[in-house]
Protein backbone atom coordinates (compact mmCIF):
# COMPACT_ATOMS: atom_id res chain seq x y z
CA UNK A 1 0.00 0.00 0.00
CA UNK A 2 1.31 3.12 -0.89
CA UNK A 3 1.96 5.60 2.56
CA UNK A 4 -0.31 8.56 0.35
CA UNK A 5 -2.87 6.25 0.37
CA UNK A 6 -2.75 4.89 3.88
CA UNK A 7 -2.18 8.22 5.47
CA UNK A 8 -5.31 9.70 3.05
CA UNK A 9 -7.26 6.36 5.45
CA UNK A 10 -6.35 7.56 8.21
CA UNK A 11 -7.12 11.09 7.53
CA UNK A 12 -10.59 10.42 6.21
CA UNK A 13 -11.09 8.75 9.74
CA UNK A 14 -9.85 11.44 11.82
CA UNK A 15 -12.38 13.41 10.14
CA UNK A 16 -15.43 11.44 10.98
CA UNK A 17 -15.64 10.29 7.15
CA UNK A 18 -16.31 6.71 5.66
CA UNK A 19 -14.28 5.18 3.33
CA UNK A 20 -14.10 2.33 1.33
CA UNK A 21 -10.08 0.78 0.89
CA UNK A 22 -10.79 -1.37 -2.57
CA UNK A 23 -7.88 -4.00 -3.25
CA UNK A 24 -7.95 -6.09 -5.91
CA UNK A 25 -6.26 -9.31 -4.60
CA UNK A 26 -5.32 -10.65 -8.19
CA UNK A 27 -3.64 -7.53 -9.76
CA UNK A 28 -2.48 -5.88 -6.41
CA UNK A 29 -4.00 -2.29 -7.55
CA UNK A 30 -5.91 -0.55 -4.63
CA UNK A 31 -8.02 2.71 -4.61
CA UNK A 32 -9.56 4.58 -1.57
CA UNK A 33 -13.13 5.40 -2.35
CA UNK A 34 -14.43 8.45 0.03
CA UNK A 35 -17.84 7.90 1.27
CA UNK A 36 -19.06 11.11 -1.26
CA UNK A 37 -17.64 9.51 -4.33
CA UNK A 38 -19.31 5.88 -3.73
CA UNK A 39 -22.24 6.16 -5.81
CA UNK A 40 -19.56 7.36 -8.96
CA UNK A 41 -17.58 4.61 -8.49
CA UNK A 42 -17.69 1.08 -10.78
CA UNK A 43 -18.29 -1.32 -7.69
CA UNK A 44 -21.03 1.68 -6.12
CA UNK A 45 -23.63 -1.06 -5.23
CA UNK A 46 -21.39 -3.64 -3.75
CA UNK A 47 -19.54 -0.52 -1.46
CA UNK A 48 -22.56 1.07 -0.35
CA UNK A 49 -23.74 -2.43 1.12
CA UNK A 50 -20.69 -2.76 2.81
CA UNK A 51 -20.62 0.74 4.22
CA UNK A 52 -23.88 0.05 5.06
CA UNK A 53 -23.21 -3.20 7.23
CA UNK A 54 -20.15 -1.94 8.01
CA UNK A 55 -18.44 -5.16 7.24
CA UNK A 56 -14.95 -5.71 5.26
CA UNK A 57 -15.07 -8.46 3.11
CA UNK A 58 -13.96 -9.97 -0.21
CA UNK A 59 -16.60 -9.36 -3.43
CA UNK A 60 -16.27 -10.64 -6.80
CA UNK A 61 -15.66 -8.17 -9.69
CA UNK A 62 -14.97 -9.11 -13.57
CA UNK A 63 -14.28 -12.46 -12.22
CA UNK A 64 -10.77 -11.06 -10.07
CA UNK A 65 -11.34 -11.21 -6.38
CA UNK A 66 -11.59 -7.85 -4.61
CA UNK A 67 -10.87 -6.85 -0.69
CA UNK A 68 -12.96 -4.06 0.38
CA UNK A 69 -11.55 -2.67 4.06
CA UNK A 70 -14.76 -0.85 5.03
CA UNK A 71 -13.80 1.98 7.47
CA UNK A 72 -16.54 3.60 9.02
CA UNK A 73 -16.13 6.67 11.99
CA UNK A 74 -16.14 5.37 15.48
CA UNK A 75 -20.01 5.65 16.89
CA UNK A 76 -20.56 8.72 18.94
CA UNK A 77 -23.36 8.95 21.41
CA UNK A 78 -24.68 12.58 22.65
CA UNK A 79 -26.18 12.47 25.74
CA UNK A 80 -28.80 15.45 26.24
CA UNK A 81 -28.27 15.58 29.96
CA UNK A 82 -25.07 15.26 32.62
CA UNK A 83 -27.75 12.79 34.99
CA UNK A 84 -26.34 10.11 36.70
CA UNK A 85 -27.55 7.76 34.07
CA UNK A 86 -24.95 9.48 31.89
CA UNK A 87 -22.46 9.40 34.49
CA UNK A 88 -23.13 5.18 34.48
CA UNK A 89 -23.40 5.06 30.92
CA UNK A 90 -19.69 6.68 29.92
CA UNK A 91 -17.55 3.66 31.36
CA UNK A 92 -19.54 1.26 29.55
CA UNK A 93 -19.98 2.88 26.47
CA UNK A 94 -16.00 3.56 26.14
CA UNK A 95 -15.83 -0.45 26.86
CA UNK A 96 -17.76 -0.72 23.67
CA UNK A 97 -15.53 1.60 21.75
CA UNK A 98 -17.80 4.64 21.69
CA UNK A 99 -17.14 7.91 22.01
CA UNK A 100 -19.41 9.85 24.51
CA UNK A 101 -20.49 13.56 24.42
CA UNK A 102 -22.77 15.43 27.27
CA UNK A 103 -24.77 18.27 26.74
CA UNK A 104 -26.69 20.57 29.28
CA UNK A 105 -26.89 23.78 30.23
CA UNK A 106 -27.51 23.33 33.67
CA UNK A 107 -24.09 23.52 34.97
CA UNK A 108 -24.27 22.58 38.00
CA UNK A 109 -24.74 19.04 36.31
CA UNK A 110 -22.57 19.46 33.49
CA UNK A 111 -19.57 19.87 35.39
CA UNK A 112 -15.99 17.91 34.73
CA UNK A 113 -15.80 17.09 37.99
CA UNK A 114 -18.82 14.77 37.59
CA UNK A 115 -17.44 13.73 33.80
CA UNK A 116 -14.05 13.91 34.11
CA UNK A 117 -13.60 11.71 30.93
CA UNK A 118 -15.49 12.83 28.05
CA UNK A 119 -16.22 16.52 26.46
CA UNK A 120 -18.77 18.43 28.05
CA UNK A 121 -20.83 21.27 26.82
CA UNK A 122 -22.84 23.33 29.51
CA UNK A 123 -24.80 24.63 26.70
CA UNK A 124 -28.70 24.42 24.91
CA UNK A 125 -28.91 21.72 23.05
CA UNK A 126 -30.14 23.94 19.96
CA UNK A 127 -26.52 25.73 20.43
CA UNK A 128 -24.14 22.87 21.26
CA UNK A 129 -25.93 20.54 18.71
CA UNK A 130 -25.66 22.15 15.31
CA UNK A 131 -21.62 22.86 16.67
CA UNK A 132 -20.96 19.01 17.00
CA UNK A 133 -22.51 18.11 14.03
CA UNK A 134 -24.25 15.37 12.98
CA UNK A 135 -24.13 12.24 10.91
CA UNK A 136 -25.18 8.60 10.44
CA UNK A 137 -23.00 7.55 13.20
CA UNK A 138 -24.17 9.13 16.06
CA UNK A 139 -26.76 8.81 18.41
CA UNK A 140 -29.01 10.63 20.72
CA UNK A 141 -30.09 10.04 24.21
CA UNK A 142 -32.84 12.43 25.52
CA UNK A 143 -31.80 12.11 29.52
CA UNK A 144 -33.28 15.11 31.10
CA UNK A 145 -36.40 14.73 31.79
CA UNK A 146 -37.40 18.69 31.07
CA UNK A 147 -39.23 19.24 27.40
CA UNK A 148 -37.65 22.81 27.74
CA UNK A 149 -33.85 20.73 26.81
CA UNK A 150 -34.94 17.76 25.51
CA UNK A 151 -37.19 18.83 22.55
CA UNK A 152 -34.60 21.21 20.88
CA UNK A 153 -32.44 18.57 21.15
CA UNK A 154 -35.05 16.02 19.73
CA UNK A 155 -36.11 18.29 16.86
CA UNK A 156 -32.35 18.79 15.93
CA UNK A 157 -31.43 14.89 16.05
CA UNK A 158 -35.20 14.32 13.95
CA UNK A 159 -33.86 16.69 10.93
CA UNK A 160 -30.33 14.46 10.90
CA UNK A 161 -29.34 10.98 9.82
CA UNK A 162 -28.45 9.90 13.36
CA UNK A 163 -28.93 5.75 13.78
CA UNK A 164 -30.14 6.37 17.17
CA UNK A 165 -32.49 8.57 18.85
CA UNK A 166 -33.93 7.57 22.58
CA UNK A 167 -35.75 9.47 24.73
CA UNK A 168 -36.50 8.96 28.52
CA UNK A 169 -39.69 8.93 29.83
CA UNK A 170 -42.68 6.71 30.44
CA UNK A 171 -45.45 6.07 27.70
CA UNK A 172 -47.42 8.99 29.06
CA UNK A 173 -44.64 11.18 28.80
CA UNK A 174 -43.67 10.25 25.16
CA UNK A 175 -47.39 10.73 24.43
CA UNK A 176 -47.16 14.08 25.46
CA UNK A 177 -43.68 14.66 23.30
CA UNK A 178 -45.60 13.24 20.70
CA UNK A 179 -48.74 15.75 20.98
CA UNK A 180 -45.85 18.54 21.05
CA UNK A 181 -43.58 17.11 18.24
CA UNK A 182 -46.83 16.40 15.98
CA UNK A 183 -48.06 20.76 16.61
CA UNK A 184 -45.15 22.04 15.23
CA UNK A 185 -44.93 19.52 12.10
CA UNK A 186 -43.41 16.35 12.52
CA UNK A 187 -44.80 13.15 10.82
CA UNK A 188 -45.09 9.79 12.02
CA UNK A 189 -42.31 8.62 10.17
CA UNK A 190 -39.77 10.77 11.97
CA UNK A 191 -41.56 10.40 15.41
CA UNK A 192 -41.22 6.70 15.02
CA UNK A 193 -37.74 6.72 14.91
CA UNK A 194 -37.72 7.53 18.63
CA UNK A 195 -36.60 4.87 20.82
CA UNK A 196 -39.01 5.69 23.84
CA UNK A 197 -39.28 4.42 26.52
CA UNK A 198 -36.02 4.42 26.04
CA UNK A 199 -33.58 1.16 26.39
CA UNK A 200 -34.38 -2.32 25.72
CA UNK A 201 -36.86 -4.19 28.38
CA UNK A 202 -34.58 -5.47 30.99
CA UNK A 203 -36.62 -4.32 34.51
CA UNK A 204 -34.08 -1.80 34.62
CA UNK A 205 -34.15 0.35 38.06
CA UNK A 206 -30.55 1.76 38.59
CA UNK A 207 -28.88 4.69 36.57
CA UNK A 208 -26.25 1.31 35.71
CA UNK A 209 -28.90 -0.79 34.80
CA UNK A 210 -30.51 1.83 32.64
CA UNK A 211 -27.33 2.35 30.80
CA UNK A 212 -26.82 -0.73 29.86
CA UNK A 213 -30.45 -1.10 28.81
CA UNK A 214 -29.68 1.51 26.45
CA UNK A 215 -26.42 0.48 25.55
CA UNK A 216 -27.71 -3.08 24.59
CA UNK A 217 -30.96 -0.80 22.39
CA UNK A 218 -27.77 0.60 20.50
CA UNK A 219 -26.27 -2.48 19.89
CA UNK A 220 -29.23 -4.30 18.85
CA UNK A 221 -29.95 -1.24 16.53
CA UNK A 222 -26.34 -1.66 14.73
CA UNK A 223 -26.33 -5.40 14.45
CA UNK A 224 -29.71 -6.45 13.73
CA UNK A 225 -31.51 -5.96 10.71
CA UNK A 226 -35.21 -4.44 11.31
CA UNK A 227 -36.73 -8.51 11.13
CA UNK A 228 -34.53 -9.21 14.20
CA UNK A 229 -32.01 -11.27 12.16
CA UNK A 230 -27.94 -10.47 12.18
CA UNK A 231 -26.40 -7.94 9.85
CA UNK A 232 -24.25 -9.61 7.27
CA UNK A 233 -25.85 -13.35 7.64
CA UNK B 1 -3.48 2.13 23.03
CA UNK B 2 -3.80 -0.11 20.27
CA UNK B 3 -6.89 -1.19 20.97
CA UNK B 4 -8.35 -1.51 17.54
CA UNK B 5 -7.66 -2.22 14.31
CA UNK B 6 -8.23 2.08 13.13
CA UNK B 7 -4.99 2.42 15.61
CA UNK B 8 -3.12 -0.31 13.80
CA UNK B 9 -3.38 1.81 10.34
CA UNK B 10 -1.89 4.57 12.19
CA UNK B 11 0.71 2.62 13.88
CA UNK B 12 1.75 1.57 10.50
CA UNK B 13 1.60 4.98 8.99
CA UNK B 14 3.86 6.04 11.96
CA UNK B 15 6.22 3.66 11.62
CA UNK B 16 6.99 3.69 7.69
CA UNK B 17 7.04 8.20 7.97
CA UNK B 18 9.98 7.05 10.58
CA UNK B 19 11.80 5.41 7.82
CA UNK B 20 11.19 1.57 8.85
CA UNK B 21 10.29 -1.37 6.46
CA UNK B 22 6.24 -1.83 6.89
CA UNK B 23 4.11 -4.56 5.95
CA UNK B 24 0.64 -4.38 6.36
CA UNK B 25 -1.16 -7.81 7.03
CA UNK B 26 -5.49 -8.39 6.79
CA UNK B 27 -7.31 -11.20 7.56
CA UNK B 28 -9.33 -11.11 3.86
CA UNK B 29 -11.48 -14.14 4.12
CA UNK B 30 -12.64 -16.84 7.09
CA UNK B 31 -14.12 -20.02 7.29
CA UNK B 32 -15.27 -22.07 10.21
CA UNK B 33 -14.55 -20.75 13.09
CA UNK B 34 -11.92 -18.31 13.05
CA UNK B 35 -10.51 -16.46 16.53
CA UNK B 36 -10.39 -12.86 14.34
CA UNK B 37 -12.51 -11.30 12.24
CA UNK B 38 -12.25 -10.32 8.17
CA UNK B 39 -10.74 -6.73 8.41
CA UNK B 40 -7.64 -7.83 11.71
CA UNK B 41 -4.69 -6.72 11.24
CA UNK B 42 -1.16 -7.35 11.78
CA UNK B 43 1.53 -4.44 11.22
CA UNK B 44 5.07 -5.75 11.00
CA UNK B 45 8.05 -3.85 10.42
CA UNK B 46 11.70 -4.70 9.08
CA UNK B 47 12.92 -5.84 12.29
CA UNK B 48 10.28 -8.28 12.94
CA UNK B 49 8.43 -6.21 15.56
CA UNK B 50 4.73 -6.03 15.23
CA UNK B 51 1.72 -4.99 16.65
CA UNK B 52 -1.94 -6.46 16.40
CA UNK B 53 -3.25 -9.82 15.18
CA UNK B 54 -4.83 -11.70 12.62
CA UNK B 55 -5.35 -15.21 14.77
CA UNK B 56 -5.41 -15.65 18.18
CA UNK B 57 -1.11 -16.12 18.39
CA UNK B 58 -1.13 -19.19 16.35
CA UNK B 59 -0.16 -18.13 12.93
CA UNK B 60 1.35 -14.75 13.70
CA UNK B 61 4.69 -15.98 13.66
CA UNK B 62 4.36 -17.62 10.21
CA UNK B 63 2.90 -14.36 9.28
CA UNK B 64 5.57 -11.73 10.52
CA UNK B 65 8.24 -14.19 8.65
CA UNK B 66 6.53 -13.94 5.45
CA UNK B 67 6.03 -10.34 6.03
CA UNK B 68 9.34 -9.88 6.70
CA UNK B 69 9.73 -11.18 2.58
CA UNK B 70 7.13 -8.59 1.46
CA UNK B 71 9.10 -6.22 2.75
CA UNK B 72 12.27 -7.20 1.17
CA UNK B 73 10.67 -7.52 -1.99
CA UNK B 74 7.65 -5.34 -2.02
CA UNK B 75 5.32 -8.41 -3.80
CA UNK B 76 2.56 -8.48 -1.96
CA UNK B 77 1.46 -12.29 -0.78
CA UNK B 78 -1.93 -13.79 -0.05
CA UNK B 79 -1.46 -16.48 2.72
CA UNK B 80 -3.56 -19.38 3.87
CA UNK B 81 -3.62 -20.85 6.93
CA UNK B 82 -6.10 -24.11 8.74
CA UNK B 83 -6.02 -27.36 9.73
CA UNK B 84 -6.37 -28.36 5.97
CA UNK B 85 -3.53 -26.91 4.94
CA UNK B 86 -1.00 -28.61 7.60
CA UNK B 87 0.99 -30.07 4.81
CA UNK B 88 1.82 -26.78 2.64
CA UNK B 89 2.26 -24.71 6.20
CA UNK B 90 3.78 -25.87 8.92
CA UNK B 91 1.13 -23.59 11.41
CA UNK B 92 -2.09 -24.28 11.81
CA UNK B 93 -5.49 -22.90 13.74
CA UNK B 94 -6.01 -25.32 16.73
CA UNK B 95 -9.36 -24.02 16.17
CA UNK B 96 -9.80 -25.74 13.22
CA UNK B 97 -10.79 -22.92 11.20
CA UNK B 98 -8.86 -21.43 7.98
CA UNK B 99 -8.34 -17.73 7.51
CA UNK B 100 -6.86 -16.08 4.26
CA UNK B 101 -4.24 -13.25 4.82
CA UNK B 102 -3.22 -11.10 2.42
CA UNK B 103 0.32 -9.30 3.26
CA UNK B 104 1.79 -6.06 1.75
CA UNK B 105 4.29 -3.31 1.66
CA UNK B 106 3.67 -0.02 2.98
CA UNK B 107 5.36 1.73 -0.03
Amino acid sequence: MDLALLARLNEERAARRAAVLVTDLQSNTQRLVLEKDIMADPLSALLSDALRMGKSGVVESDGHKVFLTVQAPVLRIIAIGAVHISQALVPMAKQLGHDVIIVDPREAFASPERFPDVPVHAEWPDVALPRLGADRYTAYLLLTHDPKIDDPALHFALKSDAFYIGALGSRKTHGKRVERLQTIGFDEHAIKRIHAPIGLNIGAISPAEIALSILGEITAKLRLKPDGTKIGN
Amino acid sequence: MLATDDDLLRQAEEWRREGRGVALATVVETWGSAPRPVGSHLVIDAEGTFMGSVSGGCVEGAVVTEALDVIESGAPKLLEFGVADETAWQVGLSCGGRISVYVEKVT
